[in-house]
């Protein structure tokens, strides 16, 4: 099966989607913020814009809540075109980088405010209220103002007050970003706990690629205003169509080299970078001669004293560094050939054996499902 | 595809929200001034309005009529040129003074630690909220021949004979900087309190001296500071009344006193018009320059966002 | 982090604050003084203070000055703030430039030449329709709100400039008109800076000599009139009276105002 074949079976028909983002674009005097996005998200589906700060993301995020005018293009939720509804009209609801608590309500008033707006009935106002807050668990602090509570506390009064309404669409702007590196994982798990319970269809946007895995059913790597690649995480993860990708996400391994056999399932390159040629264990459209890049991540390189008895992906090298990192080892190995490669080792291995250590000689090898060829 | 519609040709809320102030800015401002315009070129007259009108429509003609004498009097009469002149000169002294005196100032608060900050600029403030006028009249009991600094200087042996100081250009120029120093603090604060120090510190770290880093770093970007401040102090001193009424002497010369006289001893319209148009002439590059600086200000902060 | 010198900082504040309060103490002391030759001391005494209780020219005319500029804060305030929400909030619009060219006028255009100006619209609005028929607090009142919303307008464009934007997206996001959002999240929120416009306007208003003579009429005269018309004359102690309760009752707003201000700001 082609590379391509295999993507495309991941992604889901387009004619169900709950949410449908049709070529739009954002452009701001001169720069264009947001080139020709489209995008399709499922009812109860939490799908994720993944990409470093000026990619367009947030502007992208802030088209759909309504506080940006697209320059052209559709939005379509549910069936209905809400391209160029404004943001007060929209059934979309958004939980703020800052939380954007407001400051002279207290955490009641501040969940209740946007049924107040409805001009929902005041006893209904309060038990929707506090079925939010005791989602969140945060029906004890009622009482309190914005500035008495934590960060993690802001936040959770934060996700109350945006599901409250029952959006049809929830938005998160770069959710974990003001919480500490030690309770972000935590509190990952339990914000899509709270979701797939409610039930929401939601679109996070974040520059960290290990809280788009964590969190999301699908995501879509955005570079320069474009989405370049899109996808289940461990598709995304597993096969990048480019470098661009293959490096944002994880980091990895690069060769640059010939294709020298194309076979439907098997390709074969030589590169100057090792002595052996690499084997990749899937088809290609580009045909004999051409140049491609391969891409290997450093946890697929098997790091070992011994010389493999494979044919093929594996080179002789000498350790130039070694960093523990707790749960595994990061080596750099240098091969015969001149290039550095990256390998990862866990562990559990590294105490097994005899780890290798700096300038020592080793064997790198990996197998053909391990490389992938970039397209670009 | 457009759509006409009614709600298409009506104006949109957006420019509901932001024309209504406008108007009040367009009778109130703009109109008047250009009635003095149109009124410079009239000609004095007996009564109600006691100036001539612009056009007449007679006989089927209309009648465009252009006095110019007002104009023609303003630039050859030597008083007037020289009132001008020193108006200039003495506003931009004061500028001048206020620059040096508040400058220090303006950034020994702004260096200051948060708390003392806040006691400092509201000391600053504090007698800019006290009437003017009143403080102005207490120069007078300062600085007249048996006025306190007259008698103190006598008292310690300073001088002998009181110093000539009350009723002169220099007690209208200590009138002045004393009104207008509040005027160039504020802005210049505002510009230095937003000073990242790290700059500094990055200057010092690169091997600069303080007085270096001080030219070449907190100076540049305090400049559209300076520059609100200086224009905030030049443009008024220029058509001052009060000060240079109550401080100076006969001969102080200073546009806003011909103004006042011009309305209100000689009761010549057309003349008080054409000299006002004159000075707003006079000021338009600094006011041009002013509001430049502003619209950069403005921009500049939303930019930031 | 580096401070600047100790000494130096001491001269330039010292110096600094020195020439601008030197004045206002002078009028305070003088004003206890028991002779009416103002800068020679013979004694403290309260007989100013009391002669200015008995003053009916400068008791009326400080009632009219109060009213007048009562009324001038709050159009002040009303005008000016819509005008610096819109420099904050409206993104650039066609026009903009001249907006905050009208805008920014009265801030330093010399009080003559906005006198003269407003005079004369009132002197042709008279020929042409008949009203204003006579000047007087309308008219003062006219002139005062145009310089003041200058003022007004700086302020509340910094400070809502200054407002983390996305509370009143929040707002939006949950389902208020733009309208909406502006009365009940941006107004709470700025309140402290509308009151401090508010008591800018009001002492601007009071302390105005200029406008106020050209722009009232007969039997309209305004305090700061009153006592100009004294003071060109010569020295008056119950002018100092006067400014002695002037400043001690607006020491005590400003210092309270202050206070509150910085207990309740919201960031």
């Amino acid at each position: 099966m082609s590379l391509d074949q295999r993507l495309t079976s991941h992604t889901s028909a387009d004619g169900d989607a709950f949410v449908r983002v049709n070529d739009l674009v954002k452009i701001f005097g001169d720069t264009v913020a947001v080139r020709s996005v489209s995008l399709s998200v499922q009812r109860n589906e939490i799908f994720a814009l993944l990409g470093s700060s000026g990619c367009g993301k947030s502007t992208l995020l802030r088209m759909l809540a309504g506080f940006e005018e697209a320059t052209s293009g559709q939005i379509w939720l549910d069936g209905e075109d809400i391209t160029r509804v404004p943001a007060y009209r929209r059934p979309v609801n958004m939980m703020f980088q800052s939380y954007a608590l407001f400051p002279h309500m207290n955490v009641q008033a501040n969940v209740a405010f946007g049924l107040r707006q409805e001009g929902v009935d005041p006893a209904e106002i309060h038990d929707r209220v506090f079925e939010a807050l005791d989602l969140v668990q945060m029906a004890g602090y009622s009482r309190r103002k914005p500035n008495q509570l934590s960060g993690g506390q802001q936040q959770r009064v934060a996700l109350a007050r945006s599901l409250v309404k029952r959006p049809k669409l929830l938005l998160l702007d770069e959710p974990m970003s003001a919480l500490d590196k030690q309770i972000r994982q935590k509190t990952q798990i339990e914000l899509v706990r709270i979701l797939q319970q409610v039930g929401v269809t939601c679109i996070m946007v974040t520059h960290d690629q290990e809280e788009a895995m964590t969190m999301a059913n699908r995501l879509a790597v955005m570079t320069e205003g474009q989405i370049v690649q899109s996808g289940a995480p461990q598709d995304v993860y597993a096969f990048p169509r480019s470098r661009f990708v293959a490096g944002f996400i994880g980091s990895t391994n690069l060769f640059t080299g010939t294709i020298v056999v194309d076979e439907p399932d098997r390709v074969a390159i030589e590169s100057d970078d090792m002595s052996r040629p690499l084997v990749v264990n899937h088809g290609v459209s580009e045909p004999i001669g051409m140049e491609v890049h391969v891409s290997i991540r450093p946890e697929r390189i098997v790091v070992s004293r011994e010389r493999p008895t494979q044919d093929a992906n594996w080179a002789h090298g000498r350790v130039t560094h070694m960093a523990w990192m707790g749960s595994y080892a990061l080596y750099q190995i240098r091969l015969d050939a001149g290039k550095v490669v990256e390998a990862s080792v866990p562990a559990l291995m590294l105490a097994r054996e005899d780890a290798p250590g700096i300038e020592e000689e080793v064997f790198v090898s990996w197998d053909a499902d391990s490389a992938t060829v970039l397209a670009s | 595809m457009k759509r006409l519609s009614l709600a298409a040709a009506l104006p949109s809320s957006r420019t509901l929200a932001i024309v209504p102030p406008f108007l009040w800015l367009l009778v109130f401002l703009l109109l008047p001034f250009l009635l003095v315009l149109k009124i410079s070129f009239a000609d004095l007259e007996f009564g109600s309005p006691p100036y001539t009108p612009l056009a007449t429509f007679e006989a089927g003609t209309v009648q465009l009529s252009l006095h110019f004498a007002g104009y023609i009097r303003l630039f050859t009469d030597s008083l007037y040129v020289a009132t001008y002149l020193n108006s200039v000169k003495m506003a931009l002294i004061t500028t001048l003074c206020c620059a040096v005196i508040g400058y220090p100032m303006a950034y020994y608060i702004a260096r200051s630690s948060p708390r003392v900050r806040n006691y400092l600029m509201l000391a600053v403030i504090l007698p800019f909220w006290t009437s003017l006028l009143l403080r102005v009249y207490a120069w007078v009991g300062i600085l007249r021949n048996d006025g306190l600094l007259n008698k103190f200087l006598m008292s310690i042996g300073l001088i002998s004979s009181p110093l000539d100081i009350y009723r002169t250009d220099l007690a209208v120029y200590i009138g002045m900087v004393y009104a207008y120093l509040p005027f160039f603090i504020l802005p210049l604060y505002a510009s230095l309190v937003k000073l990242d120090l790290r700059l500094l510190e990055a200057a010092y770290d690169l091997g600069s001296r303080p007085w270096t880093a001080f030219w070449q770093i907190t100076f540049p970007l305090s400049r559209p500071g300076v520059i609100a401040g200086a224009m905030l102090v030049f443009i008024p001193s220029v058509g001052e009344y009060v000060i240079p009424e109550l401080l100076g002497g006969a001969n102080t010369l200073m546009m806003g006193r011909v103004m006042w006289n011009e309305f209100f001893n000689n009761a010549d319209w057309p003349m008080a018009a054409a000299v006002t148009c004159v000075m707003v002439l006079l000021l338009l590059v600094p006011l041009a320059l002013f509001q430049y600086n502003q619209v950069k200000q403005i921009q500049g902060e939303r930019g930031a966002r | 982090m580096i401070t600047p010198s100790k000494p130096l900082r001491l001269l330039a504040l010292g110096l600094g604050f020195t020439f601008l309060y030197a004045p206002i103490l002078s009028l305070i002391v003088f004003s206890f003084n028991a002779s009416p030759m103002v800068t020679s001391w013979s004694g403290f005494s309260l007989r100013w203070y009391a002669a200015l209780f008995a003053d009916q020219a400068l008791l009326s005319a400080a009632w009219l000055s109060f009213k007048i500029a009562g009324l001038t804060a709050t159009a002040a305030v009303i005008i000016g703030t819509w005008v610096g929400y819109v420099l904050a909030r409206a993104g650039r619009f066609r026009g903009f430039t001249m907006y905050i060219g009208m805008i920014s006028a009265p801030l330093v255009i010399p009080e003559v030449v906005l006198g003269i100006s407003l005079l004369l619209l009132f002197i042709e609005m008279r020929s042409a329709f008949g009203w204003p028929a006579d000047n007087g607090m309308f008219t003062i009142w006219v002139g005062h709100t145009t310089l003041c919303m200058a003022y007004v307008a700086i302020i509340i464009q910094s400070r809502i400039h200054d407002l983390d934007r996305s509370l009143e997206e929040a707002a939006l996001d949950l389902g208020a008109t733009p309208l909406k959002v502006f009365f009940v999240i941006t107004l709470p929120l700025i309140a402290p800076a509308l009151a401090a416009a508010w008591l800018l306007s009001f002492t601007l208003s009071l302390d105005d000599v200029i406008l106020a003579s050209f722009l009232s009429g007969p039997g309209f005269t305004t305090l700061p009139m009153e006592v100009f018309s004294r003071v060109r004359l010569g020295l008056r102690p119950e002018v100092n009276a006067l400014a002695t309760l002037f400043i001690v009752a607006v020491g005590l707003c400003v210092i309270l105002a202050n206070r509150v201000s910085w207990r309740k700001e919201p960031k």
